[in-house]
């Protein structure tokens, strides 16, 4: 009698978990296909190669994507470097205390923050009073500061699992401390560290509230290779600014929508170069 | 000429040159005193062994002896260590040199996650050594060294990790060797092994006393009185007894010593 009861119980536990799981692919699904849907039928070559022109008619989103790419690599050419040399001061050279469980619940609660707040601090400190305006280094110097904590934990997370047994071993054979960072725990770490830095390219190009007002919304071309320099002085907005812009006091939802196809695919071969280049860099894999 | 080498070869197994000399060591972890009044002569191309309960100091003591201590926070110590004479703790001591002559072997097996080859040519590349042809030859001794250059010669630029344990420790040894010290300090290098492994690496043992001076630390009292020529036995901190293996387990001379080699604790 029990026992019957138990596995009607059980029977009705096991469709509720999969009910629950159902429901959260079904959602992701539907918003994927809405997307695709609405969006497909503005990806054109010209949509992709062009610059939105009143004059030539013509609406595309070219400058906003090498606007997204700049603010990606002046941003992380700062915040990589800053982030794991924080990550490896933490956890090998600070003497565990205090003053290191203060550092590390800074970067948790500043990785909590809003980043509309971080918006703000940028536009005000980097833009007025450091004069830099609204340009694609303000809002680099911005998002500096918000990924910062994602490549910090995540180094210092993958700098914790290597075992002590690595770091002994080359003390014991003579090696100074810098270089058994540089060519045991480095290595060692690096799947986490990739971890953190694509994490941290991935909130750059969903990144807009901190954009909004720090790297403004020009969407021209740089005039030549070399403007490309100029253009990290100028005001530029990424695709997640034209969006918002598109679908907003622009009213056209179509390139909205072609928009957002493209941040998908961006964002789904981000997560594809993940898993590939940390399997790539898993050292402690066997390879017989 | 190969008659003057074995004879060489023997009188210096059978004399007994101090390589190490420890006189008066104490050693404190924070208030905690870890090693007390500790001297002793560590001879040359023998096999000494440490052994005494867990927590008794013995791999503690074995590391003052290449100063792997200096990394652990609040250690002090004081006394003196000196290695063919030279005090290892003076002010003008290179630790990195320190350790090209006392080589260090793990209880854990911890080869580094990369092949065999950058493994063995991690410590001569530590020391400066770039040169393709030199290191490939130092790769080729030292795991002949560790008797396992037939097992991997054909895996040389396969991960180490793909070892199986036995073989992972022989690895590490052959790392230890590949800086050509004069000394191997070797912390309980079988206590994560099985038994064949483990004898693999005593009869290893064996062979190398006739170039290094092997200090190891045990807590396998069998192992202790087949490697060894030499055994110290600890007690919290302190030395109790030193001397000749086969003296020190046939006669005791301390009351504790005999408990703990009759195995009536530890």
């Amino acid at each position: 009698m029990t026992k019957k009861k138990c596995r009607v119980s059980e029977l009705f536990l096991y469709g509720a978990i999969y009910l629950c799981a159902a429901v959260s692919i079904v959602l992701l699904a539907y918003i994927i296909i809405y997307v695709l849907q609405k969006g497909l039928k503005s990806i054109t070559p010209t949509f992709l190669t062009t610059v939105s022109s009143a004059r030539k008619g013509t609406v595309g989103i070219a400058g906003n994507i090498v606007n997204t790419i700049l603010i990606i690599l002046v941003t992380m050419l700062f915040a990589t470097p800053i982030g794991i040399g924080a990550a490896i001061y933490l956890n090998e050279y600070a003497k565990p205390g205090k003053l290191v469980s203060a550092i590390e619940f800074a970067t948790e609660t500043l990785s909590g923050i809003p980043s509309i707040i971080f918006g703000l601090f940028g536009m005000m400190f980097f833009g007025e009073t450091l004069g830099l305006g609204y340009s694609i280094l303000t809002g680099s110097l911005t998002l500096i500061l918000m990924v910062l904590p994602l490549i910090t934990r995540n180094t210092q997370e993958a700098l914790k699992t290597v075992p002590d047994g690595y770091r002994n071993g080359a003390i014991g054979l003579g090696a100074g401390k810098w270089y058994m960072i540089r060519t045991i725990l480095i290595p060692s770490a690096m799947p986490g560290i990739i971890t953190g830095v694509i994490l941290a390219i991935g909130r750059i190009v969903g990144e807009s509230a901190a954009l909004l007002f720090t790297a403004g919304s020009a969407k021209l071309l740089p005039k030549s290779f070399l403007g490309i320099f100029d253009k990290i002085f100028q005001s530029g907005g990424t695709l997640t600014i034209q969006l918002y812009l598109s679908a907003t006091s622009e009213g056209d939802f179509d390139s909205a929508f072609g928009i957002a196809v493209v941040l998908l695919v961006i964002v789904f071969a981000i997560n594809l170069i993940t898993k590939k280049l940390t399997r790539r860099f898993d050292v402690t894999r066997n390879s017989n | 000429m190969l008659q003057e080498i074995v004879t060489e070869m023997e009188r210096r197994i059978m004399a007994n040159n101090v390589k190490i000399k420890v006189e008066n060591l104490d050693l404190y972890y924070g208030d905690n005193h870890a090693l007390k009044n500790v001297s002793m002569d560590i001879y040359e191309n023998k096999i000494t062994a440490f052994i005494g309960p867990s927590g008794c100091g013995k791999s503690t003591f074995l590391k003052t002896l290449n100063r792997m201590n200096d990394l652990v926070e609040n250690v002090t110590i004081t006394g003196k260590v000196s290695l063919d004479s030279e005090d290892i703790y003076a002010q003008k001591v290179d630790v990195t040199q320190l350790r090209e002559h006392v080589g260090m072997v793990f209880q854990q097996p911890n080869p580094f996650p990369m092949s065999i080859y950058d493994n063995i040519a991690y410590g001569p590349r530590v020391h400066g050594i770039r040169d393709k042809h030199k290191l490939d030859q130092i790769v080729e001794e030292s795991l002949r060294g560790a008797a396992i250059f037939d097992e991997v010669k054909d895996r040389l630029k396969k991960s180490a990790l793909g070892l199986s344990g036995g073989q992972q420790q022989r690895i590490c040894i052959a790392r230890a060797l590949a800086v050509r010290p004069s000394v191997l300090l070797m912390d309980e290098p079988t206590s994560a092994l099985d038994p064949i492994s483990t004898s693999k690496i005593e009869d290893l043992m064996e062979e190398l006393k006739k170039q290094y001076t092997i200090v190891v630390v045990t807590h396998n009292m069998q192992q202790a009185l087949r490697v060894s020529d030499y055994t110290a036995f600890f007690l919290v901190g302190e030395c109790v007894e030193y001397g000749d293996t086969k003296t020190l387990f046939s006669y005791p001379q301390d009351k504790r010593t005999e408990d703990y080699i009759t195995g009536r604790f530890g």
